[in-house]
């Protein structure tokens, strides 16, 4: 065991866990932040994606001890109320079914939105490829990127 | 941590709930002696404190301030059900939807059925949704007209508020709960329900109500509980299922950082129940995990150890040309026709094991504390597994509580239970609350799979390509006692519908634990069915479309065989083939070479359903499925369409997977492929 101090959320954060204790782990048994889902355990489906420094990356296969002072963002973080463009489309077209990948989409599609504002159906094709959803809601997920840039877009619009 | 909103209450929590906002009502009907859904006496009306809630049923409560709660009782599992059914509450009891707060259910049998399974939650819950609702809006009018002196004939409800058809009077739900909740509860025959035109809310487009939570990362999950002092289990069964543990280095283990525990626990063969294995219990799923790496365990793996795959491949390959074990159904003289024919068709179809693979592996929270269980379990058969754990721990059924939760998936898998007697054993040898996370592995390897098949087809049809005969010999897989998810119907289509038919079945003996995976047999039925349809189209020159007409015949509805036999509307199955054709521009499109549309319909759980898909065969054969246009008739009324459209559109995509690319290889009896780079 080894003391890890983290940034998530926008606090600091020390935890007392074995070094090679992957960050979703961490998030979930350690910090009580469980947005942030267990899917495979191997970087492939998604459900375990936060933020680290602004790109979006599987929780489950970093270890704390690489983390240093990295800004680490989850679910519980992308925005103080629920607000982010992504959370009001999600829900505006009721994107999710069982809902259990939907956090990991939710911060890949953010990801991509702040480096791809207006992104094409390709775009996000490519972009959300990793994240699996059992349910195949991927037509809406598709659909709410969409409204998420037009919210955005909107926002930007009326804040000038 | 968090606590979520609407946290699923139980007894206690109930009370707590009761007791923070005032109303003693709750209390009143949960402790009442009489256990049934509905009636006057689960609520009396002299047990109702002044001023407080109206509780006409189990399943609404109306404060004073006008805010509805409704308990919505089935699991909720990606299926919607937790938003369409209060939505039906809701429509009956003429209320604004978003004056309702919608909160899990205990599990009690004062709900009724609480399982969520075979496509039966909607119909099963429907018409009982609806009278609750209606009920509760007749006592709202009968209070308003007794407070206005007029008859209850010239009140009507709308919006939460009963107004007067002679003047200008109105009080709302919320004004009238006290005295409502005064009167007795009315006969539900002699409750009027809405004339379905008169529907506001069902058949619009709702958002699911947990939606607000989900995209905040809300706990809301079997996964995500945690109760004060738990601890975190691993579980880790024999690769072939049955198998039972011989010995394992418990020691060794017991020494690794974060271990508090390990130890065996002994089993049966019955795969819905506890089944041999090594628990190790430690502070966080990450040591447990980590220890599980170091876990050696010598097996007795039992008789199975030897069967694959390939072997099963190979008895079928032998099987298929003979005459099946049963016969399911022998009409007219298939061998006579297809001898006629002009033209015959074989075919061989086959299909794996493939696995649910619900994103959410299984898990359950547990703590065994004496004679008493509490679990907190993604569970889409509560009632089974507080049955099943009480029966393997020896507990009293009502001392077992189980907490509901939302799943991640369930497509069949949370029907049955293992996952939660599993943790209930843990935590009752460990004397701690724990929470038992399988690996994704353990859900791949340990799964109730759909089972796979074999399907060895005959077919003939005459100079006009008009099918004249049809054979399957169906192989599939089932238990030395006889037990088989994999049944196929004697009067599956097109039985009924053809005068030369024969289906026979033959069963591999397996012990590869099978269980009900997204509308069972159709899963995999319609797709062989409707494939070799095609095939006798092309071999008869006929269009697809127009031939599926023709075999579905003059007649509209075609009785079921025999006493359990099920009708087939085949009025509603034409419909749903000519709207899809229509809504595609069957044959009026122009495709490019290596491009096309195909045709398919089924029956299955009431649901009429007819597809046609447009697809691109590149050159190398690789397919692409570029769009789909589906038809369904469930019947006159969609609850939420919203919901509707998201479940239809997932499953097509969903079966086009399972049809594709997912597929499970047996070897030594055991599952090989264990996680998402092997599987999809």
């Amino acid at each position: 065991m080894a003391k890890f101090t983290l940034n998530v959320n926008g606090q600091s954060r020390t935890v007392d866990v074995a070094p090679d204790t992957p960050l979703l782990w961490v998030l979930r048994d350690h910090l009580d932040l469980v947005g942030t889902k267990y899917g495979c355990g191997i970087g492939q489906c998604g459900a375990c994606t936060v933020h680290l420094n602004g790109a979006a990356v599987r929780s489950c296969q970093l270890p704390v001890s690489k983390l240093h002072d990295a800004k680490i963002v989850t679910i519980e973080g992308l925005s103080p109320d629920g607000s982010h463009p992504l959370q009001h489309a999600w829900c505006e077209l009721d994107v999710p079914q069982c809902g259990y990948c939907q956090a990991g989409q939710i911060m890949n599609a953010a990801a991509l939105l702040a480096r791809t504002p207006q992104p094409t159906d390709d775009d996000i094709d490519t972009a959300m490829a990793g994240n699996i959803c059992r349910c195949a809601t991927y037509l809406r997920i598709r659909a709410g990127i969409h409204r998420a840039a037009e919210l955005a877009l909107a926002g930007k619009e009326a804040a000038k | 941590m968090k606590a979520p909103a609407s946290p699923p209450l139980d007894r206690r929590g109930f009370l707590r709930l009761s007791a923070l906002t005032g109303g003693g009502l709750l209390l009143g009907f949960y402790l009442a002696p009489v256990r049934h859904a509905f009636g006057a006496d689960i609520i009396k009306a002299d047990k109702l404190p002044a001023g407080g809630y109206f509780a006409p049923d189990a399943f609404i409560r109306i404060a004073p301030d006008g805010t509805v709660t409704i308990f919505a009782a089935r699991p909720e599992i990606g299926q919607g059900i937790k938003t369409s059914l209060p939505m039906v509450v809701a429509e009956e009891l003429c209320v604004p939807w978003s004056s309702v707060t919608v909160v899990t259910a205990p599990v009690d049998p004062i709900f009724g059925n609480q399982s969520a399974g075979g496509s039966t939650s909607t119909p099963g819950s429907y018409q009982q949704m609806r009278r609750a609702g209606a009920t509760a809006r007749a006592m709202l009018i009968q209070a308003a007209a007794q407070t206005w002196g007029v008859p209850a004939s010239e009140c009507y409800a709308e919006n939460g508020t009963v107004f007067h058809r002679g003047s200008d009077k109105k009080l709302t739900y919320g004004e009238l709960t006290a005295k409502a909740a005064a009167l007795p509860v009315p006969n539900e025959d002699a409750v009027q329900l809405k004339d379905p035109k008169d529907f506001k809310l069902l058949g619009t487009r709702v958002g699911g109500v947990d939606n607000p939570k989900i995209v905040v990362g809300d706990p809301l999950f079997g996964i995500d509980q945690k109760v004060p002092n738990m601890l975190y289990a691993v579980y880790e069964k024999c690769p072939v299922a049955g198998g039972k543990v011989v010995s394992a280095n418990l020691d060794e283990i017991k020494a690794l950082p974060g271990v508090r525990q390990a130890f065996v626990i002994d089993g049966g063969r019955d795969y819905n129940g506890l089944m041999s294995g090594v628990a190790i219990v430690a502070d966080s799923t990450w040591s447990a995990f980590s220890a599980r790496r170091k876990l050696q365990v010598k097996w007795d793996a039992g008789p199975h150890a030897a069967d694959s795959w390939d072997s099963f491949a190979a008895q079928a390959k032998e099987l298929g040309p003979k005459k099946g074990e049963h016969s399911l159904r022998d009409d007219g003289d298939v061998q006579g026709a297809l001898s006629k024919a002009a033209k015959t068709v074989e075919a061989d179809y086959s299909y794996r094991f493939i696995s649910h693979v619900d994103l959410e592996p299984q898990n359950c929270t547990a703590y065994v504390q004496g004679d008493r269980a509490e679990i907190w379990a993604p569970t889409q058969n509560p009632a089974k597994g507080q049955k099943l754990v009480a029966d393997t721990l020896g507990l009293r059924e009502e001392n077992v509580t189980v907490h509901l939760t939302r799943s991640g998936g369930g497509f069949g898998r949370r029907l049955d239970n293992d996952p939660m007697v599993e943790a209930a054993a843990i935590s009752q040898k460990a004397g701690v609350p724990v929470k038992l996370t399988w690996t994704r592995e353990d859900d791949m390897r340990h799964d109730h799979y759909r089972p796979g098949g074999f399907h060895f087809l005959k077919g003939g049809v005459d100079e006009k390509g008009k099918v004249v005969a049809w054979q399957d010999h169906y192989v599939g897989f089932g238990y030395a006692e006889g037990k088989t998810y994999s049944g196929l119907s004697g009067d599956e289509f097109p039985a009924r519908f053809l005068p030369n038919l024969r289906l026979d079945q033959s069963t591999l003996v397996c012990d590869v634990p099978m269980g009900p995976l997204r509308a069972p047999g159709s899963n995999v039925f319609a797709w062989v069915i409707q494939s070799f349809i095609d095939e006798l189209a092309h071999a008869g020159g006929r269009d697809p479309v127009e031939l599926r007409l023709e075999l579905l015949g003059d007649r509209d509805m075609v009785p079921g065989s025999g006493p359990r036999g099920q009708p087939y509307n085949a009025a509603r199955m034409k419909g749903v083939v000519k709207l899809v054709a229509e809504k595609s521009g069957w044959g009026t499109k122009k495709f490019p070479r290596g491009q096309g549309q195909g045709i398919a319909f089924h029956f299955s759980h009431r649901g009429y359903f007819a597809e046609v898909a447009e697809v691109t065969v590149d050159q190398d054969g690789t397919l692409h499925v570029n769009k789909a246009y589906v038809a369904a008739d469930v019947g006159s009324q969609i609850v939420n369409l919203s919901g509707a459209e998201s479940q239809v559109q997932g499953s097509v995509i969903d079966g086009l997977g399972a049809a594709w690319q997912q597929e499970l290889d047996l070897q030594h009896g055991a599952i090989v492929q264990g996680n998402f780079n092997e599987y999809a």
